[in-house]
């Protein structure tokens, strides 16, 4: 070894050195956590239990804590699909028993349900419990947690009625899943260490293979699927979502009709930014007229656009009744003759 | 509106706003050649003396627009500076359908719109799992702790401030949702390119690096080789990182995005970077660290994010988002109003390092030029590509592809499929096909 990579050496290990010192380095940053606030913030739930709370609940309490905290959104028994995609359903007796769920591969599932998914009851058991219910997290006592799973797993038919689950037979019940040998962890996207190397992936090879073909790499070319006509206006109108400026302009997508509508809808909410709408209805009167009778009153009048919009600036009193309208000095002028063009052309 | 017709106007026929919807459509009916005429009419039905001064010029440079002739706005006007009046049409907006409650739903980035490599951080797009909260940066905690107390010599709690003491680290990264062009892995589903990929941003990320933290907390790498990162939002998000990416110093903690601090949006005021693994393991909000021996298999890794493979079986714990480009300009839902030059530009990026090529196609993949890389091009950061292209009026069909420094090249939908079937949702990395019509309207289809 030459002097000069001896020399690099000892750096080197000078800097190993240091690193292992680096703990407590920082002083003043950072103070040591204390078992209760430990306690308060660790709440995650492993496949081994690691971290599970003591405690148990019934699949009937469950079904009580189901209808009264879970059933509005996702249904009763688990099923809907109105908000969140269904909890339970989609597997037979023969998947329970081979721990595959056979309609993933056959394609008879018409939907996954959470339970034709999930490998590992911990993750249910720790995602109620961090996550649920939806509108106030974290509010469910371990007890809480148990008994909706005992009646999401009977549900599933994993358990009978009268089941209690509990921290000590949640793990008999992880190895009764659908779905538990229906993992792989054999692909190239885990950046971590591969299986041979006491990790989880295949050590990043993927799965694809495409070469860097440059002239006459196929003789033909195969359209799979184009953009459905109804897909083509289902996102409203395109112009409007690209710069009006530059090499290439929005595909105007929607009708002249649709623009009216857009630009009708617009105005009206321009109406309720302002709060014209909290006063005036669209045909008749909350305390002051409906935009329909204001119409209907001014349509012969040639002048009727300034008087309005003057009148509408600096507010005033008599016409309608003996309630004040305020002024609305807040509202732009722009802004103003906007909609009192809109009220006169018959607001909708 | 303004009837930019009888405004007098350039007289050569050009791509910019003063054609009238009438005149949109005329193009798109592929009638190209009344532009020169109409621009003609046009000048000499305005009145004499406007049409004299059009024969002398643009009115544009002749006349002395206001913005030349009167005194404009004093600093500080705006105090948090906006984009121009004339910059509104470029929103993050959200897929009509996609979701039932906004606060578990997504907000794509209008890639259409934008240059470079650097998302603005206002656009940067949104995934939510419970809604977001703007956290009192003051009451923020970030806790770092062991699953077992043999990995971790001590447990810490971590202020804002005290983060902020820590020497830190700046890096440009893309982040992309694991689901981005995931409706589209059937068949095509959406018009633009918002749509189809805009789940993906890219900043210049400001933060701790974790090795740092997990460090001065005494770690006991050897033992271990996860790491949970846990958000302090209502759906408390959580996922497994793997210990060796903490340890190449990758992973950060960031406080930081784009010279200011993170948006709300985006996870204020501290969110984990994990660079080229797909966005739900960059947990927002990020309240606590927990390092373990063992994978977590959290909801999020075990009931979303995994990905259905034909056989069947599940890919779980599938991170690295792999090598994916797009072309943003043309692209699907617009119109290309006149044959000519155009500057065909897109972005590539890859989660296994930099981008080394991108190779980009007229024909539909038969045959490829070579595109320019702009710089700069950084690892697992977003690399815009570009690339001269002369439409002579006949359809086309525009694609990239993506060659990262493994040498992975961007499968066609045809190859993905092949290995991973239809029904998939995730990492779906397909080349992008855009089909010009003869009309110069841009619409998205498949080549398998």
């Amino acid at each position: 070894m030459s002097r000069f990579y001896k020399s690099i050496l000892v750096l080197a290990l000078a800097g190993a050195s240091t690193a292992a010192l680096a703990f407590d380095n920082y002083g003043g940053v950072g103070r040591p956590a204390t078992a209760a606030e430990v306690k308060a913030w660790d709440i995650d739930v492993r496949p081994d239990f690691k971290g599970l709370p003591k405690g148990s609940g019934s699949v009937d309490r469950g079904q009580e804590l189901f209808e009264e905290k879970c059933a509005s959104c996702h249904g009763s028994f688990g099923e809907s699909n109105e908000v969140f995609t269904p909890l339970a359903g989609g597997t037979t007796k023969e998947d329970s028993k081979n721990g595959r769920v056979k309609g993933l591969s056959s394609g008879e599932l018409p939907q996954r349900t959470t339970f034709t998914k999930v490998a590992t009851i911990s993750t249910v058991f720790d995602y109620i419990q961090r996550a649920m219910p939806w509108t106030s997290p974290k509010s469910l006592k371990p007890d809480d947690v148990f008994a909706i799973l005992a009646y999401l797993l009977n549900l599933q038919e994993i358990v009978p009625a009268d089941f209690v689950l509990s921290d000590k037979n949640i793990g008999d019940v992880q190895k009764l899943l659908p779905n538990r040998n229906g993992m792989t962890t054999d692909h190239g996207m885990w950046p971590g260490a591969s299986v041979k190397k006491g990790g989880i992936g295949n050590g990043g090879v993927p799965d694809t293979k495409n070469t860097a073909c440059m002239k006459n790499c196929k003789s033909e070319v195969l359209i799979g699927s184009r953009l459905p006509e109804y897909a083509r206006t289902a996102h409203g109108e395109l112009a409007d979502q690209y710069r009006s400026f530059g090499p290439v302009r929005g595909t105007r997508t929607l009708g002249p009709e649709a623009a009216k509508k857009a630009a009708e809808a617009g105005t009206f909410d321009l109406a309720t930014k302002s709060g014209c709408m909290a006063c005036h209805g669209m045909k008749s009167k909350i305390v002051g007229p409906g935009y329909a009778e204001v119409q209907a009153r001014y349509k012969d009048q040639t002048d009727a656009e300034d008087r309005l919009v003057a009148k509408v600036k600096a507010g005033g009193q008599g016409v309608w009744g003996s309630i004040p309208m305020p002024p609305n000095g807040h509202v732009k002028d722009e802004d103003l003759k906007t909609l009192v063009k809109w009220i006169l052309s018959g607001a909708k | 509106m303004v009837d930019k017709t009888k405004q007098p106007g350039r007289l050569r026929p050009a791509p910019e706003n003063f054609l009238s919807e009438d005149q949109v459509k005329a193009v798109g009916a592929g009638r190209r050649d009344f532009l020169r005429k109409s621009f003609l009419a046009a000048g000499a039905a305005i009145a004499a003396p406007l049409a004299a001064r059009a024969a002398e010029g643009d009115p544009n440079i002749l006349e002395n627009p206001a913005w030349t002739t009167s005194l404009g706005q004093p600093v500080a006007t705006n105090p948090y500076g906006m984009p121009s009046k004339y910059e509104s049409q470029l929103l993050r907006r959200e897929s009509p359908g996609l979701a039932r409650v906004g606060g578990a739903s997504v907000s794509f980035c209008p890639l259409q719109g934008l240059f470079g490599i650097i998302t603005p951080s206002g656009l940067h797009f949104e995934r939510h799992h419970q809604g977001w909260h703007d956290i009192d940066p003051s009451k923020h905690r970030l806790m770092v702790n062991g699953s077992d107390a043999s990995l971790l010599k001590k447990a810490k709690v971590y202020t804002l401030d005290e983060l902020m003491r820590l020497p830190s680290v700046s890096r440009i990264h893309f982040i992309e949702c694991g689901a981005n062009t995931g409706l589209e892995w059937g068949n095509v589903a959406v018009p633009t390119v918002q749509y189809t990929h805009g789940m993906v941003s890219c900043s210049e990320f400001t933060g701790v690096p974790l090795k740092l933290l997990l460090e001065d907390c005494g770690v006991d790498y050897k033992k271990a080789r996860y790491v949970l990162a846990e958000g302090a939002d209502g759906s408390s998000m959580t996922r497994t990182i793997p210990m060796e990416m903490v340890e190449s110093g990758e992973v950060f903690v960031a406080y930081g995005q784009n010279g200011e601090m993170l948006r709300p949006e985006n996870g204020y005021p501290l969110r984990l970077v994990v660079p080229g693994v797909q966005g739900v393991s960059w947990v927002k909000w990020l309240r606590r660290i927990e390092v373990g021996d063992k994978p977590y298999a959290t909801k999020d890794e075990a009931v979303h994010y995994i990905d259905l493979l034909p056989s069947g079986l599940h890919r779980q714990y599938s991170s690295i988002q792999e090598a994916k480009s797009v072309i943003t300009t043309p692209s699907g839902g617009q119109t290309l109003l006149d044959k000519g030059f155009y500057n065909v530009s897109g972005l590539a990026w890859s989660g296994r390092g930099r981008i080394k090529q991108v190779d980009v196609s007229f024909d539909g993949g038969i045959n490829w030029q070579t595109a320019r890389l702009e710089g700069p091009i950084q690892n697992k950061a977003l690399t815009r590509f570009n690339t001269n292209w002369v439409w002579d009026g006949s359809p086309a069909i525009l694609q990239s592809r993506a060659i990262d420094e493994t040498g992975f090249v961007q499968p066609s939908y045809g190859q993905l499929r092949a290995v991973r079937g239809t029904k998939s949702i995730y990492h779906n990395n397909a080349i992008q096909s855009w089909k010009v019509a003869e009309s110069g309207e841009v619409s998205n289809v498949q080549v398998l």
